[in-house]
């Protein structure tokens, strides 16, 4: 089912460096973009990058504290993914079968 | 991206028993248990529970629930709320020949939405927007 917000945190994710900046994010809170490049494996402009494209799918959000902007993964971001996740149903339809099973052995 | 946007999950499915059997093993706490999760349910509008699954990487496993409607044998919504996201599932009972159609419907809620949704007033009419309804092959 095509969705402008699905594909754009697909997008977004599909990125393993950019992947593992959100984990990290997830992980830790709120980074600089120095703390995350020095873990990324990467130079600082192409961290600043995909902060930009995470930001665009709304994964992440920023605040300006002096000269140190703080990033930090954004409360509803995985919504559209797990939306995508519920409407391939596979959850609901397990447990519908498992309340089919149950009622099959009820009184 | 419009950040407001709802979608709702439409799952039918129809069973071979009647509405009031039907209702015992969406209502019971341990009937609950063996087909959805584990949970301290009441059939209580109000009530507020959790379901817990196995936690999952960073998942802890929760899922924060209250009961928003409990009509017998017709009718039960409580609220799903877990990983930041807010959604409530409804469950509605119709009797057929054969048995039970049961529906269920789950509604995502943006972030504009969720002062309305936690607010005293629960109503459908509120949750406008870019609806989508995905009714599962179940049968």
């Amino acid at each position: 089912m095509p969705n402008v917000a699905t594909d754009t945190v697909f997008k977004a994710l599909a990125d393993p460096t950019r992947r593992a900046i959100f984990e990290r994010l997830t992980r830790d809170g709120q980074l600089t973009v120095h703390a995350l490049t020095a873990r990324a494996g990467v130079s600082q402009p192409m961290v600043s990058k995909h902060l930009s494209a995470l930001k665009r799918a709304r994964l992440v959000r920023h605040r300006r504290d002096g000269r140190e902007t703080h990033y930090s993964v954004h409360p509803e971001a995985l919504a559209p993914l797990m939306d995508w996740m519920t409407q391939y149903g596979a959850f609901w339809r397990d447990r519908l079968a498992r309340l089919e099973n149950l009622l099959d052995r009820m009184d | 991206m419009a950040t407001g946007e709802i979608r709702t999950l439409v799952i039918e499915k129809e069973f071979a028993h009647p509405p009031e059997k039907v209702w015992r093993a969406l209502t019971q706490g341990a009937l609950i248990k063996e087909w959805l999760m584990d949970n301290d349910f009441q059939p209580v509008v109000g009530h507020k529970f959790s379901f817990r699954a196995t936690p999952v990487g960073t998942w802890s496993g929760v899922i924060e629930s209250q009961v928003l409607v409990v009509e017998p044998n017709q009718k039960l919504s409580y609220s799903w709320g877990t990983l930041g996201v807010d959604t409530a599932v409804t469950w509605t009972l119709a009797a057929t020949r054969t048995g039970t159609l049961l529906r269920m419907e789950q509604s995502g809620f943006g972030p504009e939405q969720d002062a309305n949704y936690k607010g005293a007033k629960y109503g459908w009419t509120k949750f406008i927007g870019n609806m989508e309804r995905v009714v599962g092959d179940l049968q």
